[in-house]
C-alpha cells in the first residue's frame, strides 16, 4: 500500500554528501549510541524542565506530552536561505497588501482578477473590519509560510497562515538546547542566531502603535488561557519580551481605550498580540457567548485606540481557496513575478476540478478548506481503498469545503531513529514579522514526520521537530 | 414629514454589577429620505467614548458604566425630517460591499421550506429582474408569516418562524433575507422607527425591515410585516445581517445578576 | 503587575502552605494513634484529625470508616480532597505554570519538580511508602519552594504577594490546629489538664515543628496557657498568630511605598497586628481560646477580602 515516491534527500545527493552537511556527517557518526540516548534524555529533560508541552486536541491522554525533538539538524546555506529569505518576505508583503485592498476598496476583485464570492462570501470575512485602516496598512503582524522543498532548488509553499501561527516558540528552545548540548557544533559551523526574533517582534509590534498612542506603547499577549495548548508558548514569548501575558479577563474597555487590570489600578493597553481567534475576541462584535473575550474590543479598534495583532479578519488571505490566488497578488500588487511557487491545487468547489479529484483520490492529498493541524485530510498514496471511499462520500456531499493538490515528494532530512540515522520528511514554517519593516529571522520550524515514509508532518500526527541552521556565509 | 422620537431603555439588575458594555447604534445617519434636525443620545453615570462610523455608515458608540450599577436608563431623543423614496435607500456614505451581505447568518440560515418558498414566489418573474423579484419575496413572507405577537423571541431563526406561520417584524425580516439569500440577492436586517396615526393598526414604534440590494437601484427596504416599502413614516437607524449585528443596544453586564429590561418607544408627526 | 498575576503568586504561596499544613495534620494523627486507647468509647483517632482538616463528611461519604490507609489516601493521594497533599501541590504548579514569567527558574523548577515527584510517589506501590516519608518529603518540598523564593525572587510586588499568601495561610492554619486540639482532638473537658491533654499539647507543637523552640522559649512544664501564648502572641515563634500578622503587616507597608498610596487592607493589617501586640493570654482564655480563635479566623478571611478589594480586582480604589 506504501508507495513512497522519489524524494531529495537533503544530506546526500546521488550518494554525495551535500556541502551544508559537511560538518554534521562526522558528528552523527562518531556518536556512540550510548551518548547519543543519553543526549537524546538530556534534552527530554530539558525540554521537560522548562515546561515546554504540547497538548493534542482531542487526544485525551497526558497534557504534558513533548513534542519529539530531534537532535539533527536541518541546514540551509546562505545562499538558498536568501532565496527563500526574498520569496517570504515577497508572499508576506503581497498578502497584507491583499488585505488592505480587499478591506477597503477590492481593486483587485474589480480588476477581475479574484472572484468576488471567494473573497466576500468567505467565512473569514469579517465586515466589522471593512473600512479600517490599521496602523501601517498591516493585517498579518506575524505570517507564518509552510514550505516544502522537492529538489535542491525547487520550494513549494504549502500554505500561509496570516492569523496567529505558533511554533515559534520552538525554534527559539531547539536553538537553545543544542547549543546547551552541543557547544562545538556552533564552533565549528558559523550558525545565523535566531536569539533576536522576540525583540524585533517586540519592535513590530511597537511599531503598529495606534494613532491615539502618545509616547511608549504597552504592549501585550492575550493568550485564550493556560488550558490552551499553545499557552506555554504565550507565555514564553511573553518573557522574552518582557510584556503582561493577559486573559481577557484582565482587560477591560472604558471611554476610549483598553485598560489591564494592575495591582495599582488600570493601566492603559496599546498593542495586542492576540493568541485568540475572531470569533472569541469581542462578545459584542462576534460570538456572544465568547468567555475570552474583551466586551467592547472591537469598538476601540474599530475607532483606532488599539492594534490588534494580527487584525481581526486577516484570516480571508490565509483561506485554502484564495491561496491558489497568492501568485496573483504578488503579480497584482507588488508588479514582480512570484519567487516561490504555490502546489497546484484543484477547487472541488469547481465540477471539473472536483470531477478530477473524485477520479484520482488514490494519488492526491485532499483537504479541508478551513482545517488545521492535519485534521480531517486524505492523503491519497497513503490511505487504504476503505478510507479514500469513506472520503468520497465526505467531498460528494459538500464539495465546497475541500481542496486537493497532488501528493508532493517532501525532501527527507536524516533523522534519529531507534537503528541509527534515516531519512524522514520535513517541511519549515519560517516566521515573518511585518510591521514598519518586514523581517526574516534566518532559521524557522523544521518539523518531520517521524514514522518512516509518512508525510504528515503535524506535532498533532506524531510529527517531531528540529533545530533549523542557516549557515553564515 | 417632521417626526419626534423618544425612546427610553431602562435596565435593572437584580443585583450590583460590577460594570457594563454596551455598544450603541441609535444615531440615524443622513439619508435622502431623512435629515436628522437633532438627536441626543443620553445616559446617566456612564463613560461614551469609542464612536466611529462603520462601513455600512452607521454611526456607533460605546458605553461603558463601571460599577456597583443596579440600573442604567438609554434615553434618545430627536426629531427628524423624513422623505418618501419608495424605500430606497440614496444619498447613504457607506462602502460595504454588498456581497458581503450573502452570507447567512444564525438566524438567517435558509432551510428547506424558506428555499422552496423564493423559487416558488420568482418563478414566474423574468431572470434578471431583481426589483421584481424582492418585491415577489416580500409579499410571499407576508402571506407566510402572520404578524403575531408573542409567539417568537429574540433568538427565533428565520426557519423556526417560517415553521410556526407566526411571528413579528425581527421574524418577517429574518424570512425576507433567507429568502433573498436563496435567490442570491444581497439582503440585510434594518432597525428603526416607525410613525403610525392612531387609526392605524400598525406595528410598534420600534421597528425592522430588510433591505434588498437591487442592481441599478442600491439597497432598497422591504417591510414584510406591514406589507409595504419603507415611506416617510419610517425612520432608519442602522443595519447588520441580523437582527443582532444590527441591534440599536447590543451590551453586555458583568455581573452575577439577573437583568429585567423596559423599553418604551413613541414616535410623533410634529405639526407645523 | 497584572492583578491575575499577582493573585496567582498569593495562591501559589497559600497552597503550599496548605500542603504543608495537611502533612502535619497527619502527622499529629500518626502520633495519635499511638496512644493506647483510654477506653470509655473513646473514639478513633483519625476520626478527630478529619475533623480538624475540615473533610469528615467528604471522607465519610467516600470511604466511611477512618483507618489510617484511608485517610492516608484521602489526605495526601486523593483529588478529589481539595485539600489534600496533592490537590495542594497540583493547584500550586498549575498557579506557577500560568505566571512562570513572574517565577525565577529556580522557583519554577522547585515547583515542577515537587509536581514531578509527586506524580512518581502516586505511581509507586503503596506498600513501599510509609506515611512518615510521605509527610516529610512534603513538608521538604514546602521548605525547598519557599526557600528558592527567598533566594532568587526579586523583592517586588510579586514577592510581596507571595509573602502575604504564606502569612495568611499560616495564621489560618495555627489558629485552627490550635481550635482543633481545644474543640476537637479532647475527647471531654473533663480531660483538660489529664495526662492525655498534656500528651496532645505536644503533639500539636511537634507537629508545627515548634516543641523544640517551645522548650528554648519557656523550659519547664508544658501548660496550656504557655503553649497558647507561644503559638498566639510570642513574636519568635515563625508560627505565631502575632508573627504572621506582622509579616502580613510588613508585605503591604512595603507595597504601600512602592505603590505610593495606602489602602484599606493596610489599616485592617494594622488594627489585626495591634490587637495580638497589646493581648495578654490571659485576656484570651477569659474570652475564651475558642471563641478568640474564631474571631480572629474572621479577621483573616476580612483581611483577605480587603487585600483582593485592593489589589487584585485592578479597578480604581
Amino acid at each position: 500500500m506504501s508507495k513512497t515516491p522519489r524524494y531529495f534527500n537533503e544530506m546526500f545527493e546521488n550518494g554525495k554528501l551535500r556541502p551544508p552537511y559537511k560538518g554534521l556527517e562526522g558528528w552523527a557518526r562518531d556518536m556512540p549510541v550510548d551518548l547519543r540516548t543519553m543526549k537524546q534524555n538530556e534534552a527530554e529533560a530539558l525540554f521537560r524542565r522548562i515546561g515546554i508541552t504540547f497538548a493534542v486536541y482531542g487526544e485525551g491522554g497526558d497534557p504534558d506530552r513533548l513534542i519529539p525533538f530531534d537532535m539533527f539538524p536541518r541546514v540551509f546555506t546562505d545562499t538558498e536561505w536568501r532565496k527563500l529569505e526574498r520569496g517570504v518576505t515577497q508572499r508576506a508583503r503581497a498578502l497584507n497588501a491583499f488585505l488592505t485592498d480587499v478591506y477597503g476598496r477590492g481593486e483587485i476583485i474589480r480588476a477581475g482578477r479574484v472572484p468576488a464570492n471567494l473573497v466576500y462570501c468567505n467565512e473569514a470575512f469579517e465586515r466589522a473590519v471593512v473600512g479600517i485602516r490599521p496602523p501601517r496598512d498591516v493585517y498579518s503582524h506575524i505570517v507564518g509560510i509552510d514550505i516544502v522543498r522537492t529538489g535542491p532548488d525547487e520550494f513549494y509553499v504549502l500554505e500561509d497562515n496570516c492569523r496567529t501561527p505558533s511554533g515559534v516558540s520552538y525554534m527559539l528552545e531547539n536553538r537553545e538546547i543544542m547549543m546547551r548540548m552541543f557547544p562545538h557544533l556552533f564552533q565549528e559551523n558559523r550558525i545565523a542566531p535566531v536569539d533576536s526574533y522576540p525583540r524585533q517582534l517586540k519592535r513590530t509590534l511597537a511599531s503598529v502603535a495606534p494613532p491615539k498612542c502618545e509616547g511608549e506603547p504597552v504592549i501585550v499577549i492575550l493568550t485564550p488561557g493556560s488550558m490552551n495548548s499553545a499557552y506555554y508558548e504565550h507565555s514564553f514569548l511573553a518573557d522574552m519580551m518582557g510584556m503582561e501575558l493577559v486573559e481577557g479577563q484582565d482587560l477591560f474597555v472604558d471611554g476610549d481605550f483598553v485598560w489591564m487590570k494592575t495591582t495599582e489600578g488600570p493601566q492603559k493597553v496599546d498593542v495586542i498580540y492576540r493568541r485568540i481567534d475572531d470569533a472569541f475576541l469581542d462578545p459584542l462584535c462576534f460570538r456572544p457567548d465568547s468567555m475570552l473575550g474583551v466586551p467592547g474590543l472591537m469598538n476601540v479598534y474599530r475607532s483606532g485606540g488599539v492594534t490588534l495583532a494580527s487584525a481581526p479578519g486577516a484570516g480571508v488571505a490565509d483561506d485554502k481557496a484564495i491561496y491558489t490566488f497568492v501568485p496573483e497578488m504578488v503579480r497584482f500588487y507588488l508588479g514582480e513575478e512570484p519567487l516561490l511557487q504555490n502546489v497546484p491545487t484543484w477547487q472541488c468547489a469547481k465540477a471539473d476540478d472536483c470531477a478530477y479529484v473524485l477520479e484520482h483520490l488514490a494519488e492526491l492529498v485532499v483537504k479541508e478548506v478551513h482545517g488545521s493541524g492535519g485534521y480531517g485530510m486524505l492523503v491519497g498514496p497513503k490511505s487504504s481503498a476503505g478510507q479514500i471511499e469513506a472520503f468520497r462520500s465526505k467531498i460528494e456531499e459538500n464539495p465546497a469545503n475541500y481542496i486537493a493538490q497532488p501528493t508532493l515528494a517532501l525532501s527527507a532530512c536524516p533523522t534519529f531513529v531507534e537503528e541509527g540515522l534515516a531519512p524522514r520528511h520535513v517541511d519549515l514554517r519560517p516566521y515573518c514579522l511585518v510591521g514598519q519593516d518586514v523581517v526574516l529571522v534566518p532559521g524557522g520550524l523544521t518539523r518531520v514526520a517521524l514514522t518512516e515514509g509518512s508525510l504528515v508532518v503535524n506535532s498533532s500526527q506524531g510529527g517531531g521537530v528540529k533545530d533549523t541552521w542557516v549557515l553564515a556565509d | 414629514m417632521r417626526l419626534t422620537v423618544t425612546h427610553q431603555t431602562v435596565y435593572r439588575f437584580d443585583e450590583p454589577m460590577w460594570g457594563v458594555v454596551q455598544s450603541h447604534r441609535l444615531t440615524p445617519a443622513r439619508t435622502a429620505s431623512q435629515t436628522v434636525i437633532d438627536w441626543t443620545v443620553s445616559v446617566e453615570g456612564g463613560t461614551s467614548g469609542a464612536a466611529f462610523r462603520d462601513a455600512a455608515g452607521d454611526w456607533i458608540e460605546t458605553l461603558t458604566v463601571r460599577g456597583p450599577v443596579t440600573e442604567i436608563t438609554i434615553d434618545v431623543a430627536g426629531t427628524v425630517e423624513t422623505e418618501d423614496t419608495a424605500g430606497v435607500l440614496r444619498g447613504h456614505r457607506e462602502s460595504m460591499p454588498p456581497r458581503a451581505y450573502l452570507r447567512p447568518s444564525r438566524a438567517t440560515t435558509p432551510d428547506a421550506a424558506l428555499a422552496a418558498l423564493a423559487e416558488k414566489a420568482v418563478e414566474k418573474i423574468a431572470l434578471g429582474d431583481t426589483l421584481a423579484a424582492a418585491h415577489a419575496l416580500s409579499h410571499a413572507i407576508t402571506d407566510a408569516i402572520a404578524y403575531t405577537p408573542g409567539e417568537t423571541h429574540a433568538q427565533t431563526t428565520a426557519a423556526e418562524a417560517l415553521a410556526q406561520g407566526k411571528g413579528v417584524c425581527q421574524d418577517h425580516a429574518h424570512a425576507l433575507i433567507a429568502a433573498a439569500l436563496c435567490r442570491e440577492i444581497p439582503a440585510r436586517y434594518v432597525a428603526g422607527y416607525l410613525y403610525s396615526a392612531a387609526d392605524e393598526a400598525m406595528a410598534e414604534a420600534s421597528h425592522a425591515w430588510a433591505e434588498l440590494y437591487i442592481p441599478d437601484l442600491g439597497w432598497v427596504g422591504f417591510d414584510p410585516a406591514n406589507a409595504c416599502c419603507p415611506d416617510e413614516r419610517y425612520i432608519r437607524l442602522g443595519s447588520g445581517a441580523d437582527a443582532a449585528e444590527a441591534a440599536p443596544i447590543r451590551g453586555i453586564a458583568l455581573g452575577e445578576g439577573q437583568e429585567a429590561l423596559d423599553v418604551s418607544v413613541a414616535v410623533e408627526q410634529v405639526q407645523q | 503587575m497584572l492583578s491575575r498575576t499577582a493573585e496567582n503568586l498569593f495562591w501559589i504561596a497559600r497552597y503550599m502552605e496548605r500542603a504543608e499544613t495537611t502533612a502535619r495534620l497527619l502527622e499529629v494523627g500518626a502520633h495519635n494513634a499511638l496512644l493506647p486507647n483510654t477506653g470509655g468509647g473513646f473514639r478513633n483517632e483519625w476520626e478527630s484529625i478529619l475533623r480538624a482538616s475540615g473533610t469528615a463528611g467528604a471522607f465519610a461519604a467516600k470511604y466511611g470508616d477512618p483507618v489510617q490507609r484511608n485517610v492516608e489516601s484521602h489526605m495526601f493521594f486523593d483529588t478529589d480532597n481539595p485539600s489534600s497533599i496533592a490537590s495542594c501541590i497540583r493547584a500550586a504548579r498549575e498557579n506557577a505554570r500560568i505566571v512562570r514569567t513572574a517565577l525565577t527558574s529556580q522557583v519554577w523548577d522547585a515547583l515542577n519538580m515537587t509536581y514531578q515527584e509527586l506524580k512518581e510517589l502516586s505511581r509507586t506501590e503503596r506498600s513501599k511508602l510509609q506515611l512518615r516519608d510521605l509527610t516529610d518529603w512534603t513538608v521538604r518540598a514546602a521548605a525547598l519552594v519557599r526557600g528558592a523564593i527567598a533566594a532568587s525572587q526579586l523583592r517586588n510586588d510579586g514577592y510581596r504577594f507571595l509573602f502575604l499568601g504564606y502569612a495568611l495561610e499560616r495564621a489560618d492554619a495555627t489558629a485552627r490546629l490550635l481550635d482543633v486540639k481545644y474543640y476537637v482532638l479532647l475527647p471531654a473537658v473533663s480531660y483538660v489538664g489529664s495526662g492525655l491533654d498534656n500528651y496532645q499539647w505536644t503533639t500539636l507543637l511537634r507537629a508545627l515543628s515548634s516543641d523544640r523552640a517551645f522548650n528554648w522559649a519557656y523550659g519547664g512544664d508544658v501548660t496550656a496557657t504557655k503553649i497558647a501564648e507561644f503559638l498566639i502572641l510570642n513574636a519568635q515563634c515563625p508560627r505565631s498568630l502575632i508573627t504572621c500578622t506582622g509579616s502580613a503587616l510588613e508585605q503591604l507597608n512595603a507595597l504601600a511605598v512602592e505603590y505610593g498610596r495606602t489602602t484599606p487592607a493596610v489599616t485592617l493589617a494594622e488594627d489585626l497586628h495591634g490587637e495580638l501586640k497589646r493581648a495578654r493570654i490571659e485576656e484570651v482564655f477569659d474570652e475564651g481560646l475558642h471563641e478568640f480563635l474564631s474571631r480572629f479566623i474572621d479577621s483573616t478571611a476580612s483581611l483577605a477580602g480587603a487585600i483582593h478589594q485592593s489589589y487584585l480586582t485592578g479597578r480604581q480604589q
